[in-house]
């Protein structure tokens, strides 16, 4: 294996060696490195930055930042983001989550990017040199973005209102069959005044269940009204195959697995 | 391909190596220093067996580069017995029958130590959730939970 790791101190300068062709950024390497190792040549050289901002995880006035090299790990053990923890949890197993980012979560392909489903939920805000995006936006480029996130912000959701939801065949830590991830506001009398649903491994990348969300609001989480959404729930979905479950077998156990959030 | 050079201490000991640009931990460990505990049985991230506890945290020497190491405190299998007396969690694998082809083992315990570290009298739930991210194909995982629990209350035993 020949690859070349640059450190930089500077963010501009570590985005322009990214610029030049084989070059990625080092994340927590879970990805990459296990890409170098698997005999991929279109990585020779890696860049990464060691400014201990990039691992801060900031947290007031109800706004969460968390630093592209914050880990899965650090995360799951924050005490003020005990909502994001399950999402946290939900990646790997221990030592995985010791070296999995935020950052590189973004990228990861179908099945992974659990977190990057979470975030999808919480419309989530990606931070990089150049400026902000919405993660919609992001993930929607993230094939042909050359520029390095720093940080990722959203608003702390309240524990009750985030709901979220892997299903895997090995237990505790096998690859996703789906992951789910919801922000419901519910009315006093319990009706759902706004919706936003996440889903992975829905396509080969986290997608939002859009006609599901319409379908429940003015609903109340009983199994008769949440009925339409969970009907709705594959509009638009391009489930992968893998070696854990078939597209088809994908699609057909999403709407159970998202009654079983939206009912518990 | 320029090498670099790599410093950190490895069971309490410096150790200085010049490695190729890209190295993984694991092969600087193996190839060049010499301590084979650390297993490569996947270089995937899945298996465990290379598991190694980097500043106190477990880590995957797998994927992690040498060079990312400077300065670190990284601790192996290779380091727990202490002047031929074996670490109590060694013991307790060899007590309770938690190793046969022995592959998984060093990962297993660099999991297990981790857990112990922080968490001394761990239930049967945390030494499954600690050792999830590491396979065995030898054993069927209960031997290995035992001998973790039973090292656990070997060092309460220990202690009191
Ligand atoms: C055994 C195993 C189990 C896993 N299980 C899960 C799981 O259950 N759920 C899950 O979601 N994932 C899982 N993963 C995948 C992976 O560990 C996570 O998705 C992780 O969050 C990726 O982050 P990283 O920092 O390790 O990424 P890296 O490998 O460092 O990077 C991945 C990609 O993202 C790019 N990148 C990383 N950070 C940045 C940045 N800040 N700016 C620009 N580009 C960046 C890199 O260039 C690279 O192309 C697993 C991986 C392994 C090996
Ligand atoms: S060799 Fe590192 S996890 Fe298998
Ligand atoms: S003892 Fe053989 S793999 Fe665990």
């Amino acid at each position: 294996m020949s690859l070349a790791l640059r450190t930089f101190s500077s963010m501009k300068d570590a985005n322009a060696a990214l610029q030049v062709s084989g070059t990625r950024y080092l994340g927590g390497g879970t990805l990459v490195v296990r890409a170098a190792n698997e005999g991929d040549v279109a990585v020779s050289s890696l860049v990464r930055v060691d400014d201990p901002g990039l691992s801060q995880i900031a947290v007031s006035g109800g706004k969460v930042r968390l630093g592209a090299s914050v880990t899965m790990a650090a995360v799951a053990r924050h005490p003020e983001l005990a909502a994001l923890a399950p999402a946290a949890r939900a990646v790997g197993g221990p030592a995985i989550r010791n070296m999995a980012t935020v950052g590189g979560n973004l990228f990861a392909p179908a099945p992974y990017g659990d977190f990057a489903v979470a975030l999808l939920a919480l419309d989530a805000t990606v931070v990089t040199e150049g400026g902000e995006m919405p993660i919609e936006t992001f993930l929607a480029g993230r094939d042909t973005s050359r520029v390095i996130v720093t940080a990722v912000g959203f608003s702390l959701p309240r524990a009750e209102s985030f709901r979220f939801l892997k299903v895997s065949r090995v237990k505790p830590k096998g690859v996703s069959v789906l992951s789910i991830a919801a922000l419901l506001e519910l009315a006093p009398d319990g009706t759902v005044t706004s919706a936003r649903i996440a889903l992975g491994c829905m396509a080969d990348r986290p997608i939002r269940a859009k006609a599901a969300e319409k379908a429940l609001l003015g609903c109340k989480l009983t199994q008769q009204e949440i009925a339409p959404a969970l009907a709705a729930a594959g509009e638009g979905i391009a489930p992968i195959t893998d070696p854990v479950a078939s597209a088809w077998y994908r699609a057909e156990v999403l709407p159970v697995h998202l009654g079983r959030l939206l009912l518990n | 391909m320029a090498k670099v050079p790599v410093q950190f201490t490895l069971n309490g000991s410096e150790k200085a190596e010049f490695v190729e640009s890209g190295t993984t931990l694991l092969a600087a460990l193996r190839d060049k220093i010499g301590d084979t505990s650390p297993k490569g049985g996947c270089h995937q991230g899945t298996c465990g067996a290379c598991s190694v506890i980097i500043d106190g945290e477990l880590r995957l020497s797998c994927l992690t580069l040498a060079e990312t190491c400077g300065g670190a405190d990284i601790k192996t299998t290779a380091g727990l017995a202490e002047g031929g007396v074996l670490h109590p969690l060694q013991r307790a694998f060899l007590d309770a029958f938690a190793t046969q082809c022995g592959f998984c083992t060093p990962g297993m315990i660099m999991a297990a130590k981790v857990l112990l570290d922080r968490t001394p009298n761990p239930s049967r739930e945390d030494v499954v959730e600690a050792l999830s991210g590491n396979i065995c194909r030898c054993t069927g995982y209960e031997p290995i939970i035992q001998a973790v629990l039973l090292a656990a209350r070997a060092n309460s035993q220990n202690a009191a």
